[in-house]
């Protein structure tokens, strides 16, 4: 399953200012969850089997999509920006970073730091990495992030770079897993290197079977890396995962099958990691067509879907009911009060009968590449729906181009976003006129104006008025049903210590199980 | 055996076209699949710009023909060119995966040919005895499961109590033993999909036989049954019968893709699957080439062999 | 109860349902009949038995099944008993109405995939046979080609480029089927139309249509309907093995294949639900290939 880009869980705070963030959130853990979680200890091989990965996946950092290659990257490399495993930003690469005026972003290298290869981290390397994302010919999937950059430059041990208008989130996209900090050569990077400056070193890589890694001994970071070798092995068949799982052939695996958490659980033998995050599963529809483009229809549709029934058989209940809101609770400016929306076939059918219907018709495309049990969740809607009039007929996509072929082109879909912790971001990208990403093509004037009012309101409770409001738009006029959060599930041999808390930011503890994890 | 050499030399040009063939139905049904390898590789991050830079890295604006072509002039000679996906040789990505393909092909078909021919023997031997019946039934119950079925029974019953592994981890340089065991559940699986389709043809083969006069003349003579069989039917009733192992063990090779999945098997099928997902099309031609030689070639030695077993089909040219 | 023993009990059950269904059938049939029927093996007379049993179920489905096919009735993976004899699916349906529907939709779907293949892939084979030439040189090469690229990633290919309603999953099977079929029609119908019968069928100035149909048709009936068996039982296996790749029915159709798919996982925990599914097609696939035995058996002469 593809992920959007940069899909993050980011709290807003220690956005400014990197090293602020460092004093509050630090990399040391309170004394209280020491106490529950043993020091980390050294040593061992972990194996972690991941249902990703493909045989043509590629090392170039601008093509990376996959939670295989993302777990593979964060073993190899750093970025300039970590986001910790409290959803803040904490210095990687990037000592520290500042702005007087959100428009010129100063970013202090780390010194002392080395590649794999040997050869010291210089901000050169950095402006290579950063500059293979950006211009006319690159084929980045972040390019987009790079649209606002007038120019990046190296000053001493710094990175300068200057957007054309001021951005208070920036440091935040310079999290993003894509900029990988890779040795530059002539101001490029090689996209078909290894060579990295994070905790391991490859050893071996087969695409879509395997890697092996080895501790880099010369890791900068004294606290993490602390298995002697990392083997991350590509296992899609998610029956195959859980098998080696259970015969010991791995130590960790990502997306447990919903039907089986409960039978894994009660062996005993393994332990469930269910991560509340954003994440949430989507059924944009296209308002621009009939007949979506009527708001009762898509009221009517939004009260003929049993969430709770949802989250129960779609998640194995590792999840919550979402109320068509793509703000999780996670969020600052979470509206927890709206009006809760459940199955009611009345409510459905009066909705109809005021877009002036008796019955509906419509269809509904679907592949489990949208996310995993869409076929599913699609067959339980559809059951739902016909109690309240509407006839949905269900087509099953293939899975091999549905991103292509069906997102964004059939006007009724199931998709999938890995959700935002900045309200802004989150509704810029999926909600706001004409974004590319505006996946529903919805446009609400009232909308559209507080998006921009809010960006700039500095009123704490104002702003969190304005966002209250764009939340009920979206879940009562909006043009998207999300019936649900879904859990990051992932489950680990017994020895298998983790910190306390877990990375809701992405999966795998943001990808970074390999650094953060360790042996009891 | 002039007979022979000429019918080889005829078979494998006949083999050229075929490929040639084949090529032409790969690349064209690989051109209709929507999306391309630009729009494939970027995914859902896709945005107009991104894709024309692609498009214009990796020589997909070249209309279809002109991009055959090149493909055919550097298949000719022996260059597959390098993956547009990963841009490695297509040759590295293929060899061990090839080598892992065939080792898998040949340890099935090593556990389930000589199976086959005996209970095919026997239960010729013993036809319509309660042996004959449940040979038959259980190997008809077996390639009625679905491969990947079969494979995680076997999973829970000889990996999950820790005989053998769930999944095979092997590389160039494991020992035999190794490889040998760590495959075994895949090989194992194989075995069951298989050995019923030449046990069946055995046993029809022979039986077809039993009815000819010459068998009733062996039998008068006073020869025991077995010695019937065996002496008398297998020998003339082996043509159909290589041609059915034949026809399996190109299954072997060219259609395993599931059980690969299963048992994370490195093999071909897997990287074809991949490919295609990928429209990478120079992978996936070359990948099909090797399936459609290892099924002409297969074809082949098996009209080789019936020919040289059956002197009335030599006669017969 | 352990595994072998259910198995004995089952066998032995198999065989006196057997009995009972032969004698029954040689007393219920017209004389004629009756002596085919008293002198047919056991197997076969339970292959037609559960080929009976199966044509019911999938022709009065909606009255046999207790609840609808797409109807979610509770909550996912109820145990066997009460309201819901085998329990409930991961959506919560009911498990039993879905293969009973389940057998009306796979068996319908396999049966339409075989018989488009056979009908395209006989008449194919057979006139490149009886005309020859030019005509067959085409054919076999192309067929040949197509024979060469692995049957179920081409299938694959198909379906993405055409989609994957029933009716393309139908097309596609049957045309990569037919390919087979055309090689065996070929090389069978090659043996009879050197015969003398057809030399002067055509003599007497019969069209190629006649010649197939009332000349070499009826002798090459025998190795097809063997043919036929094992490739009407391998349709469901593409099917599953092509919903375990990611393409498959359309929901929430049940068919056999694709709930072998749904419902495998379970097998790892020793939970026997998937067994049923792919249970009923091996019984159909036993019990196709016993009738096709004794019809080959009794086509061939032999006595014994």
């Amino acid at each position: 399953m593809k992920n959007l880009n940069n899909r993050h869980g980011v709290t807003r705070r220690g956005l400014m200012q990197g090293a602020a963030a460092l004093g509050a959130a630090g990399l040391i853990l309170p004394a209280g969850m020491r106490k529950a979680h043993a020091e980390p200890q050294r040593g061992g091989t972990f194996r972690v089997g991941i249902g990703h990965g493909s045989s043509t996946d590629s090392l170039d950092p601008g093509l990376w999509d996959n939670l295989y290659v993302q777990v593979f990257a964060a073993s190899r490399h750093n970025q300039l920006i970590e986001v910790n495993n409290e959803g803040q930003l904490i210095p990687e690469i990037a000592e520290s970073w500042d702005s007087t005026d959100g428009a010129t972003w100063v970013f202090k290298i780390r010194e002392g730091v080395t590649f794999h290869s040997g050869k010291t981290v210089t901000p050169e390397d950095v402006l290579a990495s950063l500059n293979h994302h950006r211009g006319e010919d690159t084929t980045s999937a972040i390019k987009t992030f790079f649209e606002p950059v007038t120019d990046i430059r190296v000053d001493g041990q710094n990175v300068v770079v200057t957007l054309d208008a001021p951005n208070g989130d920036f440091p935040y996209l310079m999290s993003d897993y894509h900029l990988a900090i890779m040795p530059g050569t002539d101001g490029r990077i090689d996209p078909t290197s290894f060579d990295g400056c994070g905790p391991y070193v490859v050893e071996s890589y087969e695409p879509g079977v395997q890697a092996s890694l080895t501790r880099n001994p010369d890791y900068w970071k004294f606290d993490r890396a602390h298995f002697d070798r990392v083997e991350i092995l590509s296992i899609v068949d998610s029956t195959a995962r859980l098998n080696a799982l259970m015969t010991g052939g791995v130590d960790t695996i990502d997306q447990v099958d919903p039907a089986t958490i409960g039978m894994l659980e009660a062996r005993g033998t393994a332990r469930i990691l269910s991560i509340p995050g954003n994440a949430h599963y989507v059924f944009p529809m296209d308002s621009r067509e009939a007949p979506f483009s009527d708001n009762n229809v898509r009221l009517a549709l939004k009260y003929a879907i049993d969430r709770e029934d949802m989250v129960e058989k779609i998640l194995g209940g590792h999840g919550a009911v979402s109320n068509d809101n793509p703000i999780g609770p996670a969020n600052r400016y979470f509206h927890a009060d709206m009006e809760a929306k459940t199955f009611d076939p009345d409510r459905a059918r009066f909705h109809l009968r005021e877009a002036g219907m008796d019955s509906l018709n419509v269809t509904l495309h679907v592949a489990d590449a949208a996310f995993s049990g869409a076929v599913d969740a699609g067959a339980l809607f559809a059951e739902t729906a016909r109690q309240c009039g509407i006839n949905i007929d269900l087509v099953r996509e293939p899975n091999d181009g549905y991103w292509d072929n069906v997102w964004m082109q059939k006007p009724f879909v199931a998709s999938y976003w890995g959700g935002r912790a900045v309200e802004d971001q989150m509704f810029t990208t999926g909600y706001a006129s004409g974004s590319s990403w505006n996946d529903s093509f919805w446009e609400h004037e009232r909308f559209n104006e507080l998006l921009v009012k809010a960006r700039s309101e500095i009123d704490e409770d104002l702003r969190r008025e304005m966002y209250h409001e764009m939340q009920q738009i979206v879940s009562f006029e909006g043009s998207v049903i999300i019936p649900m959060n879904n859990n990051y599930v992932m489950a680990t041999a017994l020895n298998v210590a983790t910190p306390e808390r877990i990375s809701a930011n992405w999966n795998l503890d943001g990808f970074r199980c390999v650094e953060r994890w360790w042996f009891a | 055996m002039h007979e022979v050499l000429k019918m080889v030399a005829q078979r494998l040009a006949l083999g050229a076209l075929t490929l040639f063939v084949v090529s032409i139905v790969i690349f064209g049904a690989t051109e209709l699949l929507p999306g391309d390898l630009a729009s494939a590789i970027l995914g859902q991050s896709a945005t107009p710009e991104t894709l024309a830079a692609m498009r214009a890295q990796l020589g997909l604006n070249d209309p279809a023909p002109v991009r055959y072509w090149a493909w055919l002039t550097g298949a000719l000679q022996g260059d597959f060119g390098v993956s547009l996906a990963t841009r490695r040789p297509i040759a590295d990505m293929i060899e061990q995966r090839l080598g892992n393909t065939l080792f898998l092909a040949l340890y099935a078909a090593a556990l389930a040919v000589p199976l086959a021919l005996v209970l095919g023997v026997l239960a010729a031997l013993w036809r319509n005895s309660i042996f004959d019946r449940v040979a038959n039934a259980g190997a008809l119950s077996a390639i009625s499961f679905p491969e990947f079925f079969v494979a995680y029974i076997l999973v829970l019953w000889l990996a999950q109590s820790g005989y053998f592994p769930s999944m095979v981890r092997i590389s160039p340089t494991s020992s035999l033993a190794d490889k040998l065991y760590m495959s075994f559940l895949p090989a194992l699986t194989l075995t069951l999909v298989v050995t019923a389709h030449m046990m069946r043809m055995t046993r029809a083969a022979i039986i077809n036989l039993m009815a000819s006069p010459y068998i009733e003349m062996a039998r008068l003579k006073g020869a025991s049954p077995l010695r019937i069989v065996l002496r008398h039917a297998l020998p003339n009733a082996l043509a159909p019968i290589i041609n059915v192992i034949a026809l399996n063990l190109a299954y072997l090779i060219t259609g395993v893709v599931v059980v690969e999945v299963v048992f994370v098997y490195p093999g071909l099928g897997q990287l074809m699957v991949d490919s295609v997902a990928k429209r990478d099309i120079a992978v996936v031609q070359a990948i099909a080439l090797i399936f459609a030689s290892a099924y002409v070639l297969l074809n082949l030695t098996a009209d080789v062999l019936s020919t040289l077993t059956n002197p009335r089909l030599m006669k017969r040219g | 109860m352990s595994l072998p023993v259910f198995l004995i009990l089952f066998l032995i059950s198999s065989f006196a349902l057997a009995f009972v269904f032969r004698a029954g059938l040689s007393r219920a049939l017209p004389h004629n009949q009756a002596i085919i029927a008293r002198d047919m093996p056991l197997t076969a007379a339970f292959g037609i038995m559960v080929i009976a049993v199966y044509l019911f179920v999938a022709i009065f489905a909606p009255l046999l099944a207790p609840f609808a096919e797409r109807e979610v009735v509770g909550s996912q993976f109820q145990p066997w008993g009460g309201a819901h004899p085998l329990g409930t699916d991961r959506l919560g349906r009911d498990m039993l109405s879905r293969l009973i529907y389940g057998a009306r939709n796979t068996v319908g779907i396999a049966f339409a995939t075989t018989a488009l293949a056979f009908v395209v892939g006989a008449f194919l084979g057979i006139w490149a046979a009886l005309r020859g030439g030019w005509l067959d040189q085409v054919l076999s090469r192309f067929v040949d080609a197509l024979m060469a690229i692995p049957s179920l990633i081409f299938s694959l290919l198909l379906l993405t480029i055409f989609g994957t309603s029933v009716l393309t999953l139908i097309l596609v099977i049957a045309a990569v089927d037919a390919t087979r079929v055309y090689r065996i029609s070929r090389s069978v119908a090659q043996g009879i139309v050197v015969m003398d019968y057809i030399e002067a069928a055509r003599l007497r100035g019969e069209g190629t249509w006649y010649l197939i149909r009332h000349e070499i048709l009826p002798n090459a009936l025998a190795p097809l309907v063997a043919e036929f068996g094992l490739r009407f039982c391998f349709v469901f296996l593409t099917i599953s093995s092509l919903s375990f790749l990611g393409l498959g029915i359309k929901p929430p159709m049940a068919d056999w294949g694709s709930m072998v798919r749904d419902n495998a996982t379970l097998i790892t925990f020793g939970d026997i639900t998937p067994l049923l599914p792919a249970g009923a097609i091996a019984l159909l696939t036993v019990a196709v290939n016993f009738v096709v035995d004794w019809q080959l058996h009794r086509a061939s002469g032999l006595k014994e």
